[in-house]
Formats: C-alpha cells, structure tokens, sequence
C-alpha cells in the first residue's frame, strides 16, 4: 500500500479512536477491501486501526495466537465469473502459507462444495492438504447437504460432532463454537439452527466463565444483512442472547461472499470473502446470483480472513485480504 | 358428401379423439410435450415463475432452472422432492388429486411457489 494511503487511513483511524463517539452506528459494515483492516475487540470496546505488518508478530508473542477463515469454496462451480475455482482455493493457501507467522489453525466457514459430489469434495481435500495449518475446523454451508441429507459431508468432515454438526473447542483460553444453520430449512424462512442446537449452545456456554473471549462460527450470517435474500438466521436472536454476558464475542460467517462488519455492545460480526466467486451487494442486483466481474477484478474480491488474539487486553483482530492487487 | 369422405373423416376425428384421451390420461409423461394441460416453471433470479400454477388432475409440472446455482423443487408436505438440480436440469412432477401444493426451495427457502390442482 502506498504510504500516503497508509497515512491517511491510520489518521482516520486515530480520528475514529479518541473521538469518545459510540462506534455501533458509526463502524457498520465498515471496511477498506483490498487495503486490510485491522478490526480489534477490547473489553468489548471496538478499536480499529490500519493493518500494519507487525500485527501477525504481535501475536505470537506473550500467549497469542493466529487462526485464518477461509469460505465458500464453492469446488466444482465452473461459470463466470471464475470458471476455476479450485487455482482461487490453491492461490488462498499459497497466501496463508506465505504468512510470516503460522496459523495456528484454519476454520471453513461452509460451502466447501457446489453441488455435494464425492469428486469436489476429493478435489477439496487435495487443494487443503496443502496448507501449512495442521488443524481445519469446518462447519456446512447449503451445498455441503444437497445430496443424500449431507452424508458426504458428515463422513469427511463431521467426526466427533453433534447433531447436524456443530461442535466446539478450546483454544489457548479462546471458546470456539461451530455451528450449522442451513439443515431443515423451512419454506419461507432464511437460516435456521433449530431447538436442539440452542440448547446444547446454551449449556456448552454455561460453564464459561464471563471473561472468555467467545468465536461463534456459522455459514449463513448469524445477523439480519438482508431478508429477502435470506441473508440471515431466523433464531439467531436467541443464539446471541446466550453469549450477552460474555466481555468479547466474535461472530465469524460466510455465504455472502463479501465483508460485512457490525458492531453490537461487545458482540462484533464479520463476515468473509468467497475462494471462488463474488455476489451482489444487498438489493444491488435481480438475484444474489454470482457476480460476474472482468477477470483482471476477480482476486480483489476473493479473499482470506485472517484473525489475530492478543492476550493483552483479550482482543481478537481480524484482517481481510484479497488473493491478489 | 359421399360415403367414401364421410368414412374417412370419420376415422380421422376417431383417431384425434384417440389422441387426445391418450394425452389427458394421468399417465402421460414429461416426454410427451402435446397435451395443453401440462405446465412449465420456470427457474429465474432465485425465484419460481410463474410463482402460482393452475393445471387440471393429471398434468405434468416441469420445472427448469435456468441460473447459475443449484437449487431444488421440495413440496412443503413432503408430497415431491426433486433432487438438486443444476443450470438448465429439470424437474417433472405429474398431479393426479386435486388439491393446492405449495412448495419451495430447499437451498434458498425465501423461494417459493404453489400448484394449484382442479
């Protein structure tokens, strides 16, 4: 990034920061594609600064650690706007190879496959074996269950977890939480997590000490970005009341192939980049179908998330890259 | 007109009565295109159009999808269920009782449609 750039955005940011103005309104959907951002939760208290390089080290040290998110896949789609979706995939794990500091894990936010199909999913796992990460956490997206209620999905991916396969675990002092909101979906509505996953959330959060920083991780956004296009979670209210007493959550989603960021008291949403195609901003175009871009645009909008915890002030910051310039 | 004449177009309204009850048996297939009754569906921009179908008992439904995602064709009381079909598959159904069927999208439940059997 250019340095001009740079100053300009961390002026802006600094502006942001000592200003005392409540940030709910004030950082939604905020983000710079294409620059990297820096999105840090302190105390509940939403600090943002310019993605700086040292961010990675930082984490390292003391305790910290990284993990990168990764999403919507897509193996096995072969239209434009990307008519090869597995050399996007390839290109994110080359990038979260060439990290200066390792990830400690990777989580796959759903929608690994198109269309459920043993081949794509074979593909899949030859792209990820790959990846420098020795851990990948998933949870479904709604092309992981088009065939046989999903089968194909749990076989490979859904060992040693719940119902429809949700799951969580610790991780140096950081509880992780995977859920799946695109099982029985019913006519008319938009995700759905069901009764019995809410009450296993509500006893998996139970014994959780309130200064636990909290990562919930689901496919379809567990906020309303956008109804009518189903870009939401019906019982995502009460999931999230579960984890109000809590100083610092994290709510990590995919499926809208695009970043979108809401803060709410001390519950922070992020949604990632696709590995494979971009959509529509909300109501910008006839459908949510795939947005077709000239190839030169493509790797702007396709991207990784990578998510930095400090244990000095327990905050998770998360940074956005697009595959290419 | 003679005999001749009235004989043969006598046999030629039989054979098109004989053609006409073939086609409006319920039996009738997706294969075969002749029959007024049956309807199309249409897959276009996440949602099903029309969004409401009329057919009389025993006409075929066959739903297209033409976009760029998969979706499926699911009836909301479990009376049809397509599997996931791709750009341009399809999806036929045949209705032999009356009644009202709605039904939607599986993989995108904001869309939905209904048939309407008389």
């Amino acid at each position: 990034m250019p340095d001009k750039e740079q100053d300009l955005i961390n002026q802006k940011l600094q502006d942001l920061n000592n200003d005392g103005v409540d940030r709910r309104g004030f950082l939604k959907c905020m983000a710079w594609a294409g620059t990297g951002l820096v999105w840090t939760l302190s105390g509940g208290i939403p600090v943002s600064r310019a993605f700086a390089k040292s961010s990675g080290k930082d984490a390292g040290k003391g305790g910290g650690f990284s993990f990168v998110q990764i999403s919507d896949s897509h193996i096995g789609f072969n239209k434009p706007a990307n008519p090869d979706v597995t050399a996007t995939l390839q290109t994110a794990i080359n990038k979260i190879n060439a990290m200066p500091e390792k990830p400690d894990f990777i989580i796959h936010t759903g929608d690994l496959s198109q269309l459920s199909k043993p081949s794509e999913f074979d593909t899949l796992d030859q792209v990820l074996k790959g990846v420098s990460a020795k851990q990948i956490y998933f949870v479904p997206g709604e092309h992981d269950m088009l065939a046989d209620n999903g089968e194909q999905y749990f076989q490979r991916y859904g060992k040693g977890t719940k119902g429809s396969g949700w799951f969580s675990f610790d991780h140096k002092g950081v509880h992780f939480v995977g859920l799946v909101n695109v099982a029985n979906l019913k006519a008319g509505g938009m995700g759905s997590l069901g009764h019995e996953q809410l009450e296993w959330l509500e006893a998996d959060l139970k014994s959780r000490s309130a200064s636990t920083p909290i990562v919930l991780f689901a496919h379809i956004p567990l906020w309303t970005i956008y109804p009518d296009w189903g870009w939401g979670t019906d019982d995502s209210e009460q999931a999230l009341s579960y984890v109000k007493r809590f100083g610092s959550v994290t709510v990590l989603n995919g499926h809208i192939h695009q970043i979108m960021q809401k803060v709410e008291g001390k519950v922070s949403f992020h949604t990632a980049m696709s590995t494979a195609f971009p959509q529509p901003a909300p109501g910008t175009a006839p459908s949510a179908g795939p947005m077709k871009v000239p190839a030169e645009q493509l790797q702007r909008i396709l991207g990784i998330t990578d998510v930095n915890y400090l244990v000095s002030g327990h905050s998770l910051a998360i940074v956005d890259s697009p595959l290419g310039a | 007109m003679n005999r001749k004449i009235a004989w043969a177009v006598g046999l030629a309204v039989s054979a098109m009565i004989a053609v006409l009850l073939l086609t409006a048996s319920p039996r009738v297939t997706a294969n075969e295109h002749s029959s007024g009754a049956n309807a199309v569906v249409t897959i276009d921009n996440f949602s099903f159009g029309p969004q409401t179908v009329t057919v009389p008992v025993g006409a075929t439904v066959t739903w297209t999808n033409h976009d760029d995602i998969p979706h499926t064709v699911v009836s909301t009381d479990n009376v049809f269920k397509s599997k996931v079909r791709d750009t341009d598959e399809t999806f036929s159904y045949t209705f032999s009782k009356a009644g009202t069927y709605s039904y939607f999208c599986s993989v995108h439940p904001k869309m939905t449609g209904k048939i309407v059997v008389q």
